[in-house]
C-alpha cells in the first residue's frame, strides 16, 4: 500500500496549495447554498407540510451538499488525467510498476479530499452560526453521525469509480469534453443536486434510488438530515456497496481493454 | 538481453481533405488510413551495450521504445527483455527499466523536485539506503544540489532534463531507454548529459538505448547504431559503416546521415 499512500500524499499536498481557488469556491458555494435555501423557504412558507422533507432537513441537506461539493459532484474532474491521455504524457504512468486504475483512483480521491478540507470546514462553521431558521442542525444521535461518515466514504468511492469510466473513455474518444459536460449535468440532476431526490415524482424517485445516482450523495445527505432511517437506511447503504463493486469491476474491465489498444499521442 | 523479432505495429489514422464540406462529410463517414509504423523489426541488444537508435521523424523510433517499455502492444512479433514480454508482464518488467521521454515530464509540476523523487522511491519500493546513495551520487555528478528544492515549473529545460534523468535512475534500472534526452538543450547541458550517460554505461554496466536526431550524441556515445526508416531496420552497425555506406566526402556524421536518408528515400 505504500506506493498508493505516497501518491495520495503528494496529490493531497499539491491540491492544498491553491488557496485562492478554495476561497473563491467557498464564497460561491456559500452564496449558492443560501440562495437555494431562500428559494425553498418561500415554498415552505406557502405550505409547510406539503413536502416530503421538513424545512430543517432540507436546510441540512443543502448545507452539507455545499460543504462536501468537491467530494460528491461528478464534475470535479481531475483534469491532469484528461491532459495526460490527450497529450500522451500517460506514457509515464504506464512505465511505473503500479496498477494504473489504482493510481488514478488514488490521485482523484486525494484531489477531491484536499479540496473538500479547504472548503468544508469554514463553510460548516458559518452554517452552524447562522440565524436559527437557516442554521445547519447537527444530528441528535452519535450513531447517525457514524453512519453518515461511512456512507459519505462510500459515496466518494462510487463517484470516483463512476467517473473512472469517463476517464477511461478518453482512450477511445481522445477528447472527452462533450461527454464530460453531458454526464456532469445529467448526473447533477439525477443525484439530486438541484432538488433532493425525495421531492421527485414517485416512479422517477424509485428508479433513481435504485440507480447508481441514488448511491452517490443522496444517501449520506439524507442520513445526516435525519430523513433516511431504519430499513430504508440499510437498503440504501447496501445499494451503495453494490454500485461501488459494480463500478469497480466495470472500470477495471474497460481499463484493461483500453490499455491493450492504447495509442500514445505525439512522438 | 533484449531481443525483438519481426515486431509489426500499425496505427489507424483518420484523414480528411481540407475545408468545411469535407469536415461535414466526416461527421457521417470517416476515412481511415493505416500507417505502418513498424514492419518486421528485429534486433538484439546485449547486456551492457549502448545503442543509438536513429532515423528521420516518423520512422518508428518512439513506437519501438514504447513497445520495449510495455506501453504499446504490437500487432505481431515477439519481444523478450530479460526473459519477459514487456506488454504481457508490464509491472514486473518496468521495475527493471528506466525511461526518459525527452518531450514529456515525469516531475510533479507544482512541488519541489525532491518530492517527486521520494514518490518514485516509494512507487518502486527502493530501499532507503539505495535511494540515498543513488540520489547523492547522481546529484553530485549532474550538479543539481539546491535545484532539488525548486518546483519543477521554475526549472530551466537543461535543469529539468537532468532531474528527469536522475528520476529514471533512482531505482537502479538494468536498462535505460532515452527517447531524445538532449532535445532543446544548450551546449553545456548536452555535454553534461552525454558524459553522464557514458559514465553510467561504463561504471554501472547499464544497457542504454538512445534515440536522438543529434549526431554528436551518437558520435560521443555509441559504437553501435541501428538505423530505422519507414518502419524497417535499414542498417545495424558502427558509425564508420554508416559513413562508408553514405558515399559522402567529408567525415561529418550529420551530412553522412542526411545523405543516407536521401539515398534510402526515407
Amino acid at each position: 500500500m505504500k506506493p498508493f499512500a505516497a501518491l495520495f500524499r503528494i496529490r493531497f499536498t499539491n491540491s492544498l496549495q491553491y488557496r485562492a481557488a478554495a476561497l473563491a469556491g467557498l464564497v460561491t458555494q456559500f452564496g449558492w447554498g443560501l440562495m437555494t435555501i431562500l428559494g425553498f423557504a418561500a415554498f415552505y412558507r406557502e405550505n409547510p407540510t406539503g413536502f416530503p422533507m421538513t424545512f430543517q432537513q432540507t436546510v441540512a441537506y443543502i448545507w452539507m451538499q455545499q460543504a462536501f461539493m468537491a467530494l460528491l459532484f461528478i464534475w470535479f474532474w481531475e483534469n491532469s488525467i484528461f491532459e495526460s491521455i490527450e497529450s500522451g504524457g500517460v506514457a509515464y504512468d504506464l512505465v511505473r510498476p503500479m496498477d494504473v486504475y489504482g493510481r488514478w483512483f488514488t490521485t482523484i480521491s486525494a484531489n477531491r479530499i484536499a479540496r473538500t478540507v479547504l472548503r468544508a470546514v469554514p463553510l460548516l462553521v458559518i452554517a452552524l452560526i447562522l440565524p436559527v431558521a437557516f442554521r445547519l442542525v447537527l444530528p441528535s444521535s452519535f450513531i447517525t453521525v457514524v453512519l453518515f461518515i461511512i456512507s459519505l466514504i462510500l459515496s466518494l468511492s462510487v463517484v470516483v469509480a463512476f467517473s473512472m469510466l469517463i476517464y477511461i473513455s478518453t482512450f477511445y474518444t481522445m477528447n472527452s469534453k462533450g461527454i464530460r459536460i453531458v454526464v456532469g449535468i445529467a448526473a447533477d440532476f439525477l443525484m439530486g443536486s438541484y432538488i433532493p431526490i425525495p421531492f421527485f415524482p414517485d416512479t422517477l424517485r424509485t428508479m433513481i434510488e435504485f440507480s447508481p445516482f441514488g448511491a452517490m450523495k443522496n444517501t449520506p445527505l439524507l442520513i445526516f438530515s435525519g430523513y433516511l432511517t431504519g430499513a430504508d437506511l440499510v437498503q440504501s447503504m447496501l445499494l451503495q456497496i453494490f454500485w461501488l463493486l459494480f463500478m469497480l469491476l466495470a472500470g477495471r474491465f474497460f481499463m484493461s481493454r483500453a490499455l491493450k489498444r492504447v495509442v500514445v499521442q505525439g512522438g | 538481453m533484449i531481443t525483438l523479432q519481426n515486431i509489426t505495429k500499425t496505427f489507424k489514422v483518420s484523414k480528411r481533405q481540407a475545408g468545411f464540406a469535407n469536415a461535414f462529410k466526416a461527421l457521417f463517414s470517416r476515412e481511415y488510413e493505416l500507417i505502418h509504423a513498424l514492419h518486421n523489426v528485429s534486433f538484439t541488444v546485449n547486456d551492457g551495450e549502448m545503442v543509438g537508435y536513429i532515423g528521420p521523424n516518423g520512422a518508428g523510433k518512439s513506437t519501438t521504445i514504447k513497445i520495449m517499455c510495455g506501453i504499446l502492444t504490437p500487432d505481431d512479433g515477439d519481444c523478450s527483455i530479460n526473459g519477459r514480454t514487456p506488454w504481457r508482464q508490464r509491472i514486473a518488467h518496468v521495475r527493471d527499466i528506466g525511461v526518459v521521454f525527452g518531450q514529456r515530464s515525469q516531475l510533479w509540476w507544482d512541488v519541489p523536485v525532491i518530492d517527486s523523487f521520494e514518490l518514485i522511491r516509494d512507487i518502486y519500493k527502493t530501499p532507503q539506503t539505495v535511494y540515498s546513495k543513488n540520489l547523492k551520487e547522481l546529484t553530485e555528478i549532474l550538479e543539481l544540489g539546491e535545484i532539488l528544492k525548486t518546483p519543477a515549473r521554475s526549472l530551466s529545460l537543461g535543469q529539468r532534463m537532468r532531474c528527469e534523468i536522475v528520476a529514471s535512475l533512482l531505482h537502479n534500472p538494468k536498462i535505460l531507454f532515452l527517447d531524445e534526452p538532449t532535445i532543446g538543450l544548450d551546449a553545456v547541458s548536452k555535454i553534461a548529459v552525454r558524459q553522464f550517460i557514458k559514465q553510467l554505461n561504463v561504471e554501472r554496466k547499464t544497457t542504454v538505448i538512445l534515440t536522438t536526431h543529434d549526431m554528436q550524441d551518437i558520435e560521443a556515445l555509441t559504437e553501435r547504431i541501428i538505423l530505422i526508416g519507414r518502419g524497417q531496420v535499414l542498417l545495424d552497425g558502427s558509425l564508420a559503416e554508416l559513413k562508408s555506406r553514405a558515399n559522402t566526402d567529408g567525415d561529418n556524421a550529420e551530412e553522412a546521415v542526411a545523405a543516407l536518408y536521401k539515398e534510402l528515400k526515407i
